[in-house]
């Protein structure tokens, strides 16, 4: 019985991601809309645009291979488990001992991997320029949020994500280290959501665009499964935000109904303030130039590595 | 666990450290004293907190003149000095931002390092009050050497200064009169930079300290 209720609150966790993830996606843009005076399309648009690419002609190009017809399942599993691995609501679930930050940016990496090389299949020039812009903020993100997960491994003790939203809850005092990592993490989840100021999510043609040049080719079912990843990765990243740095709320040792309901409550809560305040950031910022992206992404690493130097002056301490 | 005042010390030390970088990072002149004053309220409040928390009153003097000097007269007349001049928005950086950064963070790994042996019988507190001080100097000191323009050169001097006081605040017993004595001569230092900016400006119509290399007679003759 107990194992079938530990399988049950998994499989809630697991579903609960995939099925509000386009709905944080529908706020974020209903928000924006709204700043710019705009009605705006309703919140659960994303719904319907997924439903409708799903029933489109997938139309391939005549030089495609098997790679870039795979390449969108491959994204979105790779996506899915990673944002299923992080703890939303509950700690201590079934699979919670996989649940390890370095795996996660490793399940992400794997993603973005597959969906370069199918930007670079069809052998356009935009979807070239996609891939490589792409990797290029990759290589400079990646050594960011490793130093962000060290940080906070650091004063945890582990990578593991359940454990070290224990641990927070329990209270880990004024750090500022912490503080850094919260604000390289911000500027590591803009860049990879390809969000405002590093790349506009709401066109398709412009010279500066990173994540819809490589997927300009796609239709029909695979645009379906790679942007479904898309709003999956924008929940994945508020949902670590959520768990690493404002974790109060969830349900740890105690897993009644009550603190079940408390710990979803709040986890719905955090992830819709969340998802208010990033279109209020983007309408504040201007779209930066592409040879500004290493200084912004620079900064974020530069305030990533004072987190893990100031824990290291202040180690001896404990 | 540790205590809330030791939490505190550490927070407005790292505050110090990070707006040191901040420093490093901005490129228009108006915001970079911004920076600097509000590095200097750092400085205040983190020197009135030792006050508190050392039982030392003479401290929360320091503080005052930290305020008002650097946090208030100072990045005042340095903002007159630029509108006169008409530079607000100009920064000429030696080498670009992404390897200042990259140099900062060596220095402020190097400057933990050589305190962590040094501090093995002080407190914690002391410690990493020393290490922080220390990397506040080196990235006043890597400002200082990074940039073309005068008046930012000035900023990084004052801000090297910060750390000084830092490091001293952080020290017990340091008597009032060597507080004096340094308020007063950063003061002077910066009326006698003011004069030497203006100096610059009148000669070369620009602030850009390269003007005055083919003064030094290292390069041999240019014309």
């Amino acid at each position: 019985m107990a194992l079938m209720a530990e399988i049950a609150a998994q499989a809630v966790q697991m579903l609960l991601v995939l099925a509000i993830a386009p709905l944080m996606l529908g706020i974020t843009r209903k928000v924006k809309a709204r700043l710019l005076r705009r009605i705006g399309p309703p919140i659960w648009q994303p719904y319907l645009d997924l439903w409708k690419l799903m029933h489109k002609e997938a139309v391939l190009a005549h030089n495609a291979s098997w790679l870039y017809r795979t390449a969108p399942y491959l994204v979105f599993a790779a996506t899915w488990v990673a944002a299923a691995l992080v703890p939303t609501y509950a700690t201590n679930l079934m699979f919670s001992w996989s649940a390890d930050l370095i795996a996660i940016v490793a399940l992400l990496g794997t993603g973005r991997f597959a969906l370069a090389l199918a930007g670079m299949d069809v052998g356009t020039a935009f979807g070239g320029i996609g891939s490589s812009r792409e990797m290029l903020i990759a290589s400079l993100a990646e050594p960011a949020m490793l130093l962000v997960v060290f940080t906070v491994a650091l004063i945890a003790g582990t990578t593991q994500l359940s454990v070290i939203a224990e641990t927070f809850i329990g209270g880990v005092g004024v750090r500022v280290s912490l503080g850094l990592a919260l604000l390289a993490f911000v500027f590591i989840a803009v860049a990879e959501n390809a969000r405002i100021p590093i790349d506009n999510p709401a066109t398709h043609l412009e010279l500066t665009m990173v994540h819809e040049a490589m997927v300009l080719e796609y239709s029909g079912r695979h645009l379906a499964m790679i942007e479904a990843a898309a709003a999956l990765k924008l929940m994945l990243y508020f949902s670590l935000l959520a768990c690493l740095f404002f974790p109060f709320g969830m349900a740890t040792k105690d897993q009644s109904e009550i603190a079940l309901a408390i710990g979803l409550g709040s986890y719905l809560a955090k992830l819709v303030v969340l998802a208010a305040l990033l279109p209020i950031g983007e309408t504040a910022v201007a779209k930066m130039r592409v040879f500004r992206y290493p200084i912004f992404l620079g900064s974020a690493f530069a305030a990533a590595a004072l987190a893990v130097f100031l824990l290291f002056v202040s180690r001896g301490g404990l | 666990m540790r205590a809330l005042s030791f939490d505190i010390a550490h927070l407005l030390a790292g505050l110090m450290l990070v707006l040191s970088f901040l420093l490093l990072y901005q490129d228009r002149i108006t915001a970079m004293l911004n920076v600097f004053a509000m590095q200097a309220v750092a400085l205040s409040a983190s020197v009135a907190w030792q006050a508190v928390i050392q039982d030392a009153p003479h401290l929360l003097v320091t503080a005052a003149i930290a305020l008002v000097v650097k946090g208030i007269v100072i990045p005042t007349a340095l903002h007159r000095i630029v509108r006169k001049l008409g530079i607000h928005r100009e920064i000429e950086e030696v080498i670009g931002a992404g390897l200042t950064m990259l140099v900062g963070l060596g220095l402020v790994a190097l400057s933990i390092l050589l305190m962590l042996p040094v501090g093995e019988k002080v407190s914690i507190l002391v410690r990493e009050d020393l290490a922080f001080a220390l990397a506040v100097i080196l990235l006043g000191l890597l400002m200082m050497i990074t940039r073309r323009n005068a008046v930012t050169q000035i900023v990084g001097f004052m801000s090297l200064e910060n750390g000084l006081v830092l490091a001293a605040s952080g020290a017990k017993g340091m008597p009032l009169v060597v507080e004096f004595s340094v308020a007063f001569s950063v003061l002077i230092a910066f009326i006698v930079f003011g004069v030497f900016v203006f100096r610059i400006r009148e000669r070369f119509d620009s602030v850009d300290v390269s003007a005055l290399d083919r003064f030094r007679g290292e390069r041999g003759e240019q014309p």
